[in-house]
């Protein structure tokens, strides 16, 4: 029997005042112990939906709850479970790592466990800064001071709202076995990325919004079977003036000014239908001197999904 | 956390402690400056014109003017300390932080005004103890003056958090204690007795209510007063209801912290 979602939110919509419809009538599971991926455009929704569950933004409609705990009425016990790391560096540049990640985990009603932290800011490698004041630290560090305040108070579900925006592509790779060993340790993690890279590098699931709404949720392996496409692409030893009509059963193109013949399809069609291909290229005399082929990445299968709903 | 636990108290430490180490910080701002300010009060009206100035209400001048300039520094401060403590981390950002916590509106507000009324407090205690190094000070009702202070210490830090709230940038911020309560503070009997204003300035005195809290407890030291020390009680306590209420609706409404 599947364990109960982590969160559940059901119908979730929000209204600002300006009249903005930021979020509309999203459902979403988040299972135990999985990455979860939130893709989407600027001004999609995203950080909305973060904030909603964390309790930052009052949802004009529906429903969240985080373990069973409703995130209105049982609102001590569904934060208590949840850590953020914000998108922005914000963060009392005056204070110190350890008295911050100390006034976190104060301020989720925890009692003070100096052992614990000092695991929390050696994981991060924040243990040697502890002393310096968090202006003096470089922008990495201040995003690891955020993530080492978000696991404080030792949450169940930690959300990361761009975790990695404007780092560099060490610091990434460092974010990215940061967030595996987390998920390792039990936490389940919800981020949200604009890099598609990202999404295709460490999600178990990835669920797509765009103008409010969630399009789409899928795991990563099935996302990319039934949207994905695959392309094989032959160098051909003579160019052809035209496609021979007998291969009118293939959706063939030319390219590379008639040098080579390419052949889109489905990633999760009928794999038969290449050899079938190749078979009648040589019936047919077409030789090639090279093959390739490549899969469609995250990030086409994404650009396509929110364009096809503009 | 306990999800039973109805009141999270690591979390009122935490802020208390937090807004204790900011003022230990900026101790020379937060508590030199306005002791120096207060201790030139002294040199100027207590020494300088006081000694030209006749006994009020039969109170020396120069210990005629302490209730009313440790009030002064009161206002200023708890307004100060309360509004600057929720706005900073509105400006910065760093505000999301306590708004997804599994903290109350009750506790949030108790460990900001709380931290703030003891700032204020401790800096009246000491410009009490430098004001008798300068005059004469006795204090005829202790109790009411410790009640005094710190009534309006949390008054005026609550006041000084809806400032706070409301205040979009720093301007808004200074707007309030610069414009409004510091001229009102002047002219509501902080160096002089309203019973020495000609009866018209008198009567318009008696609609600033800086007027009944300076009374009340200048009261507590001389047991004398402009007006009864039930209605400088009842007013200060209206005051303080007041904020109570619109601090409700600010936690209630979300206005201007949460969307």
């Amino acid at each position: 029997m599947p364990s109960p979602p982590v969160i559940s939110i059901s119908a979730l919509g929000k209204t600002y005042a300006s009249g903005l419809v930021a979020l509309q009538d999203v459902d979403l599971d988040i299972h135990p112990g999985e990455i979860f991926a939130l893709l989407g455009p600027n001004g999609a929704g995203k950080t909305t939906l973060i904030s909603a569950v964390c309790g930052i933004v009052t949802p004009t409609a529906g429903s969240v709850r985080v373990n069973g705990y409703d995130i209105r009425r049982d609102y001590r016990a569904a934060r208590a479970q949840i850590g953020l790391v914000p998108q922005e560096l914000y963060t009392d540049l005056f204070e110190t790592p350890w008295d911050t990640v100390r006034f976190s985990r104060g301020l989720f009603g925890l009692a003070p466990n100096p052992a614990y932290l000092e695991r929390v800011l050696r994981d991060l490698s924040l243990w040697d800064k502890r002393k310096d004041m968090i202006m003096t630290l470089s922008g990495g560090m201040k995003r690891r001071v955020l993530i080492a305040k978000a696991l404080a108070h030792e949450p169940q579900v930690l959300f990361l709202d761009e975790p990695t925006a404007g780092v560099d592509v060490e610091l990434r790779r460092d974010m990215w076995a940061l967030v595996r060993r987390l998920r390792d340790s039990g936490v389940t993690i919800i981020l949200t990325t604009h890099y598609i890279d990202e999404a295709e590098e460490m999600a178990d699931r990835i669920g797509v919004i765009n103008k409010g709404r969630l399009i789409l949720v899928e795991t990563k392996t099935e996302l990319m079977k039934k949207l994905g496409k695959k392309q094989l692409t032959l160098h051909l030893l003579e160019p052809l003036t035209a496609i021979p009509a007998d291969l009118s059963g293939w959706a063939l193109t030319l390219a590379n000014d008639s040098a080579d013949l390419e052949y889109v399809f489905d990633a999760s069609a009928e794999q038969a239908s290449v050899p079938a291909l190749l078979q009648r290229l040589g019936e047919l005399g077409i030789g090639f001197k090279d093959l390739t082929t490549r899969q469609s990445s995250l990030e086409e299968i994404f650009v396509s999904l929110v364009s096809e709903r503009q | 956390m306990n999800p039973a636990l109805t009141f999270n108290y690591h979390a009122v430490i935490a802020i208390f402690r937090f807004e204790m180490t900011r003022f230990a910080r900026t101790l020379w701002q937060s508590l030199v400056t306005p002791v120096i300010t207060t201790a030139l009060y002294f040199v100027v009206f207590g020494a300088a014109i006081g000694a030209r100035m006749g006994d009020i209400e039969g109170v020396q001048y120069g210990s005629f003017i302490v209730p009313g300039l440790i009030m002064l520094s009161l206002f200023t401060e708890s307004l100060n300390n309360a509004s600057f403590g929720i706005h900073m981390p509105k400006f910065t950002g760093t505000i999301y932080e306590v708004l997804s916590a599994p903290v109350s509106a009750f506790e949030i507000v108790l460990a900001y005004v709380g931290a703030a009324a003891t700032k204020s407090v401790l800096l009246g205690l000491i410009i009490l103890a430098t004001a008798s190094l300068f005059v004469p000070i006795h204090v005829e009702h202790p109790l009411w003056m410790a009640a005094f202070l710190v009534l309006v210490a949390t008054t005026f830090s609550l006041f000084g958090f809806i400032i706070g709230i409301w205040a979009k940038g720093f301007e808004e911020l200074q707007f309030i204690p610069m414009l409004v309560i510091t001229p009102l503070t002047f002219l509501g009997g902080v160096f002089y007795s309203i019973d020495m204003l000609p009866a018209g300035w008198r009567t318009v005195s008696l609609f600033n209510p800086i007027v009944y809290i300076i009374s009340g407890f200048r009261w507590s030291f001389y047991g004398t007063a402009d007006v009864s020390i039930g209605i400088s009680l009842a007013a200060t306590l209206s005051f303080l209801l007041l904020c109570i209420v619109l601090v409700w609706l600010i936690f209630r409404t979300g206005y201007r912290l949460k969307q």
